[in-house]
């Protein structure tokens, strides 16, 4: 009797055993299968209307634009990280950064842009002489100027303004000359040194193309950086640009127009 | 580290992240310098092939020889700095028409392509006469190198000289493009407030002249040392003395322009010249090496000292030459880069010893040349005999 129960419980266990290796395999196959077949679901949704169903070489029918606003920007360097990752940007180079104003009331202006605000501002400046007027932040990046002196200056082409306004490098092409980088009055360039080729900001064109905000202005938490379509008259840039505001862009004097504004512009930001 | 843009080793003021690295560095000092000797040295054959100052008669055709050993390198700091210097072809293949760089490949070419014509013809006669004296492979290299003639009739040298004025005639604009164009690429930057200036292309061009001529008659006195024609290297000290005087008269002019009209770039100027570049600028270039020069020469050119003095003089006024249009381009090149393009600050820069664009291969680019003008010397007499009849 004794000998019988056991046995047979010993059949129930093995029998629960392997039913339950069963549905662990095959919970851990149907998982594994959701990951490689594209679900519907896990689709990100469009940002930028109009992009996605667009084939061809270049972007028709939109003129896109990039606002910043110095007046929400808080310089937590979110817009700096982000980049970085998007681009794995080598250290000490910087395709975007962020500039911390501070002007006194003895009208000294004091700049700074430690590790290009990657870090955030942490700790104000003890170094100011007079009572503190005015202070922000200014993010920088690409111009995208209409008449690009980059553009102007490459030997081989390799930088190109694209027919839909973006200033591209064709990585190559590049012949790593950097006369584009002395050319841009804006600082934005560099020579990268993994490709050994020019490098600098795109507006993540490579995201725009899929209907995508530029990475920045993604995880910009106070909507500080602004990207949208100029040919859309209700997007946000378009009524920022065609309604009475402080709105400017850097260095005008260089005559290269550039399709980066900046609202809230102070005249000591260079 | 970086391989490609050195970093600076400091800095005042706001700087943009980005300006911390000196993009053109070494190299890039090298390229106008060499370039401008080779224009310069140029001038110098010229004076005597197309303007007929027979006191050159001695150097004129060393002249060309040291040109085209600095030619031969020319381009090699320009391919030592380009990150893909396997595409440096694509200038030519495939140029942007809108760039002052693109240029430079067809301007350097169709200039070597004269010079080393103007070189074979001058040197036919000689060449013909080596060929019939010589045996197995000199005789072979002397034949191509005559091409293929060795009529020397008095109608075929009369053909010759035509030929040798026209290359000469052709070959003065062309030297004067060869480096005016390196000045512009710098005077078109805009960004740059010390090299956007119309004056650059025509600082570029005198320092070129002087650069080359100091080089030719150092050269020439360390080669022969007492067996130098006095009266040639007289005349040069005079070449030297004028276009020397232009060259340090416009380049004074453009930095007191900007201090005269102080706009808002003379403050970055300001900061620049005072700061980083203070000792390679005022102390350097303007006070030892252009002031000292520039008396030395008047006293050269005007006082009739004798010729153990000018022996010892001439070398030493030209070395300072050299290091003076060395460090005019040093203060153009890197001087251009400390400045942030933030108007708010400047880096300082040092170049390191073993850096892919440091001061070793710096030495070793400049050594180049002199090896080659010693294998030219071998094959291209440099020297007349003297019962040659010209040259």
């Amino acid at each position: 009797m004794d000998a019988r129960l056991r046995r047979e419980i010993e059949e129930e266990i093995r029998r629960d055993r392997r039913a339950f290796i069963k549905k662990v395999l095959g919970g851990a196959l149907a998982g594994s299968l959701l990951l490689v077949i594209p679900a519907g679901a896990l689709e990100v949704p469009e940002q930028l209307p109009g992009l996605r169903g667009q084939k061809g070489d270049f972007i028709t029918g939109h003129k896109y634009a990039f606002v910043v606003d110095i007046t929400r920007c808080i310089g937590c360097g979110s817009c700096c990280v982000a980049d970085k990752n998007e681009y794995q940007v080598p250290d000490g180079y910087y395709r975007t950064w962020v500039e911390r104003y501070i002007i006194d009331d003895l009208d000294n202006v004091y700049v700074d842009s430690p590790n290009g605000g990657l870090d955030g501002y942490q700790k104000p400046r003890t170094d100011i002489k007079g009572k503190v007027r005015d202070t922000f932040f200014v993010p920088k990046l690409c111009n995208m100027c209409e008449h690009p002196s980059c553009v102007q200056v490459c030997p081989v082409g390799a930088t190109f303004q694209t027919r839909d306004g973006f200033v591209l490098i064709d990585y190559k092409r590049c012949v790593g000359c950097a006369y584009c980088i002395q050319a841009c009055p804006y600082s934005v360039r560099f020579l990268n040194p993994k490709t050994k080729t020019a490098d600098k900001c795109t507006w993540c064109y490579h995201r725009v193309r899929r209907g995508l905000l530029p990475a920045c202005v993604n995880v910009c938490p106070v909507q500080a950086r602004k990207f949208g379509d100029l040919a859309d008259k209700n997007s946000e840039v378009y009524k920022l640009l065609h309604e009475p505001h402080v709105i400017s862009v850097l260095k005008p004097d260089m005559g290269n127009k550039p399709s980066l504004h900046y609202l809230g512009l102070r005249r000591e930001v260079v | 580290m970086h391989g490609l843009a050195e970093t600076a080793s400091g800095a005042v003021g706001y700087v943009f992240p980005n300006d911390l690295h000196v993009h053109w560095s070494l190299m890039i000092v090298l390229y106008p310098y060499i370039t401008g000797i080779v224009a310069g040295a140029f001038i110098v054959s010229s004076l005597y092939h197309v303007f007929h100052v027979k006191a050159l008669r001695p150097i004129a055709r060393f002249s060309l020889l040291f040109a085209l050993a600095f030619l031969a390198c020319a381009t090699l700091p320009l391919l030592n700095h380009l990150g893909h210097p396997e595409r440096a072809l694509n200038m030519m293949l495939t140029p942007s028409p809108s760039s002052a760089m693109a240029g430079f490949g067809y301007i350097y070419s169709a200039y070597a392509v004269v010079l080393l014509l103007e070189i074979l013809f001058i040197y036919r006669p000689t060449l013909v006469r080596l060929a019939q004296t010589s045996t197995g492979w000199r005789r072979s290299l002397y034949g191509v190198l005559s091409l293929g003639s060795d009529n020397l009739s008095d109608e075929a040298l009369a053909l010759d000289r035509k030929i040798i004025a026209f290359l000469a005639g052709i070959g003065i604009p062309m030297a004067c493009v060869l480096h005016g164009y390196v000045g512009f690429i710098f005077g078109g930057v805009k960004a740059n407030p010390l090299w956007a200036t119309p004056l650059m292309p025509v600082i570029f061009l005198l320092s070129a002249c002087v650069s080359g001529i100091a080089g030719i008659i150092l050269a020439y006195m360390v080669i022969k040392r007492g067996e130098v024609d006095m009266t040639c290297i007289r005349t040069c000290l005079k070449y030297l003395w004028g276009f020397f005087i232009l060259d340090f008269v416009f380049e004074m002019l453009e930095v007191f322009s900007h201090a005269y009209m102080a706009t808002h770039h003379w403050e970055t100027l300001h900061t620049l010249l005072w700061g980083p570049l203070f000792n390679s600028y005022w102390v350097g270039q303007v006070l030892i090496f252009s002031v000292v020069p520039f008396f030395l020469l008047g006293v050269l050119s005007l006082v009739r000292l004798d010729d153990g003095m000018v022996r010892f003089l001439a070398p030493l006024v030209s070395l300072m030459i050299l290091i003076q249009v060395l460090l005019m381009r040093w203060n153009v090149v890197i001087g251009g880069q400390l400045m942030s393009k933030s108007e708010r600050g400047a880096v300082f820069f040092h170049p390191e010893w073993f850096e892919k664009e440091g001061i070793v291969p710096a030495i070793v680019i400049m050594v180049l040349p002199l090896v080659i003008l010693y294998v030219l010397g071998k094959i291209f007499p440099f020297w007349l005999p003297a019962e040659e009849k010209r040259g």
